[in-house]
């Protein structure tokens, strides 16, 4: 699936590179520890997360993330989205959580 | 190691600055493009220096990372000067950090860097010493 069909489907909100929302999703991973995030997600996945800071993007950037999702209704940092625009890394927002986001992920992927 | 480094550049890293995380190793990854090594080797690198880069924002007062691309093998070196690292085993440990509440707000020490950096290396090696700084040196092969 590719994101753009992922923000329509959850009703995201695109902060940031709309024009990137072609990209091909592989998968996604749940996490608020950027350590975790790197040991284990992969190229391709969505980053679920409630971390809105702009180290989030370099972390994104170095797995090869097909974007980032803030849920909880956190609003991602002014500069987040700035280096986030500069890396080309799509980042959506949500007032739905990580657990809802990854249900409904998974279950567009598998079924 | 005793080769000559067909590439080789340093970069200098801020203790504390944790605007900076993420820049040195996204420059390793992207000259390790440039020179033309897969995916793969790209990745591990960035991550073994995103680690070493993060240690030294987080602990250390100021170092650098040193990256060094041999005919068979992509060598890190990553020396701080800070406290060093007081049990090396322990601190190899999942899940064992002495970061402070501010640095896990943000999502990092979370106890997992070392063991990421080990996953991602073929060699890796930590020296340390106590009140003056530790020496994460990493080996990549890449043939």
């Amino acid at each position: 699936m590719i994101l753009a069909s992922l923000v329509e489907q959850l009703n995201l909100t695109v902060r940031c590179c709309g024009e990137r929302l072609d990209q091909n999703v592989t998968g996604g991973y749940v996490g608020d520890l950027l350590s975790d995030v790197i040991a284990h997600s992969d190229r391709g996945n969505v980053w679920i997360t409630r971390q809105s800071h702009h180290n989030i993007v370099a972390v994104a950037e170095l797995k090869e993330h097909a974007g980032i999702i803030v849920v909880l209704g956190r609003n991602p940092e002014d500069e987040t989205v700035r280096r986030a625009e500069e890396v080309g890394i799509p980042i959506l927002t949500t007032e739905l959580s990580g657990f809802e986001v990854a249900g409904k992920l998974y279950e567009f992927l598998h079924r | 190691m005793g080769y000559t480094a067909e590439y080789e550049n340093s970069f200098p890293i801020e203790g504390g600055n944790f605007d900076e995380a993420g820049v040195v190793s996204l420059r390793v990854k992207s000259i390790l493009k440039e020179l033309g090594f897969p995916g793969d080797i790209q990745r591990r690198a960035a991550i073994a220096t995103y680690e070493s880069e993060l240690n030294i924002i987080s602990y250390a007062r100021s170092g650098h990372v040193r990256l060094r691309v041999g005919p068979h093998q992509i060598r890190i070196d990553a020396e701080d000067q800070g406290p060093g690292i007081e049990d090396i085993e322990l601190a190899m440990k999942d899940g064992y950090s002495t970061a402070s509440d501010r640095i896990r707000e943000m999502g990092f020490g979370a106890g997992m860097g070392l063991s990421n950096i080990k996953r991602c290396s073929d060699t890796f090696e930590i020296t340390s010493e106590r009140d003056k700084g530790a020496h994460l040196k990493m080996l990549i092969d890449t043939q």
